[in-house]
């Protein structure tokens, strides 16, 4: 496995990451370990192991259906850098990246 | 050569919780902006996601309804995305192991009976609300909404028309809609709707290049909106060129769309399994009580007008649209009244008010006066005018407002010999086989009565009357 510098960098891009050349290259030596690691993992015979599907083996927990507190909307905006009426303000949103 | 449009849809359905997915916070509609939050809406260190038991309940009940296989075990997933409407950074959805598989959407187009394969139904929580200021530096967050739970439910691309998608969708609103899962309000944004449209050259399997369509949000928009999206596409091929892969943007107000970014990037969601929350188990038992719950769906509903009432297609589909409205017309055939005029009555005359309270069996009572002769059509029209809003028994009004049918045929007759010794130009030309002059004889005994002579009785004893 060999991950290289641009694949660094786009996955930087993704997570909004701003890396210094150096960091790219070191990050990629880093990264390669790691797959290194999972490749070994990987060729592991497990024919006959029931698939683990969590650390702790436990079924999701349900909460029945109720509303509780509110954070009364001061609190919610008491950290925000910039608010306006009951609005968080922020940068300007170019309509070209969003998600349902 | 000829292009079949080919389309799927992809329907999120907010689910009408109290409170949101994950926590306990209001998942009402309509709050003050930032009103319906908690430490977990806002992402705030060291708060953990709870699951919502009646949003996997509302989940279920679409996907049996449905036909979908339920995962006994199934899984959340982030899916990994920075906008300010996300507090988390990701959004709890559902990836390689969904809660429902394979179920099919049944509606009827043309007449005739459509199923459409859905692929999954997933469960997810819902994003926050940006407002744009027109021509502000800034925007601004509204997160009310974030974190309301939602379903995604996706179909094959088996849909070959815009009306096709625009039916499809309608029985997804109804659906849900009986269901009681979700209020359908499209305007709202409780049921959105994405498609995805390719073309190909008709008689072919192989599928063409995709876009996506977003924003539309009315039956009316996903129909124009795939129109025009299937005329772009085909005038792009057959002028030479081809068609990208692209999210665009429905532009209601221009009937136009336009990209909105380029795909490959975007979708790069780095999915992975949701660390806070175990896998979700659904047991048999649980499975079980929600399908003997299940009410009767829309479709079949549909169906046993027509095959038990002998309704038509159109009146059978106007009764079966909403489950209160399909409930009342039930209710008024239980109480005795024969089907095909229950159906009138309920189609014309009941829903043309804006909240008629007559209970179904005063409706039915009112039907059986006709029948028994005790009140004219008419005159029920005006008994109906008069109690729809009051629930007041039929049989109540007509005693007190004096508008009981005069059957007795010796006062009919009378009244008859009198309307035609008055109008002896009439009686001749009748006489000389200007038949439909009948009607203004029958009119007259009417206007003497106010309309309570029983008109199959005037009719007969006019006609015997005019012939001596």
């Amino acid at each position: 496995v060999k991950i290289t510098p641009d694949e660094v960098r786009e996955t930087a891009e993704l997570a909004r990451l701003a890396l210094t050349d150096e960091e790219v290259e070191r990050l990629g030596r880093e990264l390669d370990s790691i797959l290194v690691f999972m490749a070994k993992l990987a060729s592991v015979d497990v024919e006959d192991v029931p698939p683990m599907t969590h650390a702790v083996s436990l079924d999701c927990p349900l909460r029945d259906d109720a509303v509780g507190a509110q954070l009364p909307v001061d609190e919610a905006l008491a950290d925000a850098p910039a608010r306006e009426g009951d609005f968080f303000q922020v940068p300007r949103i170019i309509a070209h990246d969003k998600e349902a | 050569l000829r292009f079949e449009p080919v389309i799927g849809l992809e329907c999120h359905v907010q689910l009408q919780t109290r409170s949101k997915a994950f926590s306990s916070a209001n998942a009402s509609f309509g709050g003050s902006p930032n009103h319906y939050t908690d430490p977990y809406t806002l992402a705030l260190p060291g708060t953990l996601p709870v699951l919502n038991r009646v949003a996997v309940e509302y989940a279920l009940k679409m996907a049996l309804a449905t036909d979908c296989q339920i995962r006994r075990v199934s899984r959340f997933a982030r899916k990994h995305y920075f906008y300010p409407d996300l507090p988390k950074g990701f959004q709890i959805s559902q990836y390689d192991e969904p809660l429902a598989e394979k179920g099919r959407i049944r509606f009827v187009l043309d007449g005739e009976t459509r199923s459409v394969s859905l692929i999954r139904i997933h469960m997810e929580e819902d994003a926050g609300k940006n407002i744009h200021v027109s021509g502000a530096p800034y925007s601004l967050v509204d997160l009310n909404r974030a974190g309301v739970a939602l379903i995604e439910v996706v179909s094959a691309p088996e849909i070959h028309s815009a009306k096709e998608a625009s039916e499809y969708l309608k029985a997804i609103r109804q659906l849900v809609r009986y269901l009681g899962i979700c209020d359908g309000n499209m305007e709202e944004g409780s049921l959105r709707c994405d498609a995805n449209v390719s073309i190909r050259p008709e008689g072919s399997t192989q599928l063409g290049t995709r876009t996506e369509l977003k924003n539309i949000n009315s039956f009316k928009h996903v129909q124009q909106a795939i129109e025009y999206e299937v005329s772009r596409q085909t005038q792009s091929i057959e002028s030479g060129g081809r068609v990208i892969q692209e999210t665009r943007l429905w532009d209601a107000e221009r009937g136009t769309s336009h990209p909105m970014r380029s795909k490959e990037q975007a979708h790069d969601y780095r999915y992975f399994p949701e660390p806070d929350l175990p896998p979700l188990s659904v047991g048999d038992d649980w499975i079980e009580t929600i399908k003997a719950a299940l009410p009767e769906l829309p479709i079949d509903r549909r169906a046993r007008f027509i095959a038990d009432y002998e309704l038509s297609e159109y009146d059978a589909g106007v009764l079966s649209a909403e489950k209160e409205i399909a409930d009342y017309y039930d209710a008024v055939v239980a109480a005795g009244a024969d089907p095909k005029k229950a159906a009138n009555w309920v189609t014309s005359e009941y829903l043309a008010q804006e909240s008629p309270k007559i209970s179904a069996v005063n409706l039915a009572k009112l039907i059986a006066m006709i029948e028994s002769g005790a009140i004219s059509g008419k005159i029920a029209k005006e008994v109906f005018a008069n109690v729809f809003a009051t629930d007041e028994s039929p049989e109540e009004y007509v005693k007190r407002a004096g508008l009981a049918q005069i059957s007795d045929e010796n006062a009919i007759a009378t009244i008859c010999k009198e309307v035609i010794a008055l109008n002896p130009k009439q009686v001749e030309q009748y006489r000389k086989g200007n038949t439909k002059l009948i009607g203004f004889f029958v009119g007259q005994v009417m206007k003497r009565t106010s309309g309570k002579a029983n008109p199959e009785a005037t009719n007969r004893l006019l006609e015997k009357l005019l012939h001596e």
